[in-house]
């Protein structure tokens, strides 16, 4: 089942460690190694460990990289300080979304600026596509204004350490000052560890789990050593290796959505609830016309979550109904190991979503009451000084 | 109940077949420590109502991890008679004595043809084993 799929630099060691293996996005990638609801609930308490090298890393470098990125994204990109992140959208013409990634500007060890985009694994190559058709080589090699596009998904792996222990487990192994990292900051830094002896890598203040928490790219080969450390190090704290199981639920619970489920190129931002990481003035990105319009009529539609009264899980797909009629689908439900009951997400019209309304979920046949609720789910309690 | 002794269904069920007090044959279901480890992280147990006709290769019920949904299937045609009902608040019981405490339903059988089609254990373990 494995063959055909990509193996991440971590695969050995995944499968050494009882990791089930599944396709995802056409990576094979560990789900869980014990249980997702113990991985979901180290995380929550104490730190996880995840292998995300699946995400995508696209790499963009030169004097006319800014230019082109903010006629890509969604985000404003030009007034970027050295270190920041920030969340963004890629749209096409109709304002719909194409993926939802982070971008960031960092200066490489040689002090030369260059932008790097994290995309979804499902989307890499779409994202791919879509950049390399509007950067023809007489686009990518304007004199003084030249952009060198590379895709070093493969080159890079990338660890998500999430939790309130990420700080204690991380510090020992990188020179920069973890504690005092802002969110949606990221630094160069050395790692330190015999074993990745000068090997510089990226860590930044992000993550998809609702918990304050890391993500660390290193280089392909050193990436054993550092993870056996992390492992080793975080031991003692309470931390686990964690699939991608408790990414999804960890990720619910925080209400974010994911491409696939809650975002699609036919679902526009303000309904998914992302007007905020849309720049409607100044360059102008595909869709961005469009986007303009959709903002100024009314929502048909928006995201909410759900929770139903029962035990039955509402997976994607389960009809929402209001007085016997099909008002929306839920586009992603779980059980939550935090508030030990279902939860879910899905979008239905504007004026069946404020909280508290009454709905009923048809759940493989079963009529399950559930009421519109807030989200998220779940929000940790902020320290100061990290947001 | 010992596990060797038990016949197995592909879906992983395992049933028992006994008489009852009044002669007729009593199918007591449940699932197999291969499924529930395969499952982990159980969420949810839909059990059917008592007196619920249910046919041989269809669903009686439902299984729920954090990840999926399974049908749970019976192996005889038959009426329910007994639901293991404390366990949707026990589903760590079902885990832990998926033989014993962990029954499921108790069928009383109309119709045992569907049991030639169940596997011994020797052969479940080697289903198993390819199921990997």
């Amino acid at each position: 089942m494995t063959t055909d799929l990509a193996k991440t630099p971590l695969f050995d060691w995944h499968v050494s460690r009882g990791g089930r293996i599944v396709g995802f996005a056409g990576w094979a990638m560990p789900i869980q190694y014990s249980s997702i609801i113990e991985e979901h609930n180290a995380t929550r308490s104490a730190v996880g460990v995840t292998d995300i090298s699946h995400m995508g890393r696209l790499r963009f470098e030169g004097p006319g990289a800014a230019v082109f990125l903010a006629e890509t994204l969604t985000r404003r990109v030009a007034d970027m300080a050295l270190g920041q992140i920030r969340y963004s959208l890629v749209t096409n013409d109709a304002g719909g979304i194409l993926d939802d990634v982070l971008v960031g500007y960092f200066h490489n060890s040689h002090g030369q600026p260059y932008y790097v985009l994290v995309v979804n694994a499902s989307n890499r190559d779409k994202i791919v596509r879509w950049i390399a058709d509007r950067l023809p080589p007489e686009r990518a090699q304007r004199p003084g204004h030249e952009i060198i596009f590379t895709d070093v998904t493969r080159l890079w792996a990338m660890f998500a350490i999430q939790g309130p222990k990420s700080v204690e487990l991380l510090q020992p192994l990188v020179n920069a000052d973890l504690a005092t990292m802002k969110y949606y900051r990221g630094e160069q830094v050395q790692i330190l560890h015999p074993r990745a002896k000068r090997q510089g890598g990226i860590i930044s203040r992000t993550g998809y789990t609702g918990e304050d928490g890391f993500e660390l790219s290193v280089g392909a080969t050193v990436a054993p050593a550092v993870w056996e450390a992390l492992i080793e190090l975080g031991g003692p704290l309470g931390a686990l290796p964690t699939g991608l199981g408790c990414r999804d639920t960890l990720r619910l619970e925080a209400g974010m959505p994911l491409y696939g489920h809650e975002l699609s190129e036919e679902i526009n931002p303000f309904e998914a609830g992302l007007g905020f990481a849309c720049h409607l003035v100044g360059y102008n990105y595909p869709g961005r016309d469009r986007l303009v319009e959709i903002q100024k009529s009314p929502l048909a539609r928006t995201r909410v979550g759900l929770e139903p009264s029962g035990g039955r899980v509402p997976r994607e797909g389960t009809p929402i109904l209001v007085d016997g009629q099909t008002v929306g689908h839920v586009t992603s439900g779980s059980f939550s190991p935090t508030l030990r009951r279902p939860i879910a997400m899905g979008y239905v019209p504007l004026a069946l979503a404020e909280p508290g309304r009454e709905v009923t979920l048809d759940v493989r046949g079963h009529a399950e009451p559930a009421r519109v609720v807030d989200l998220p789910f779940y929000s940790r309690k902020k320290k100061k000084g990290t947001d | 109940m010992d596990p060797k002794e038990l016949l197995y269904a592909k879906t992983h069920e395992w049933v028992h077949v006994r008489p009852g007090a009044a002669g007729e044959k009593i199918a007591t279901v449940g699932l197999s420590t291969f499924a529930l480890e395969a499952l982990t992280d159980l969420v949810f147990l839909g059990l059917p109502e008592l007196g619920r006709q249910v046919r041989a290769g269809e669903p009686f019920g439902e299984i729920e991890s954090v990840k999926a949904v399974s049908d749970l299937v019976s192996p005889v045609d038959g009426e329910v008679v007994e639901a293991n009902e404390a366990l949707a608040d026990n589903l760590e019981g079902l885990a832990a004595d998926p033989y014993a405490a962990g029954w499921l339903v108790k069928i009383r059988v109309t119709d045992e043809s569907g049991l030639a089609g169940l596997m011994n254990h020797p052969i479940y373990e080697k289903h198993c084993a390819e199921e990997g």
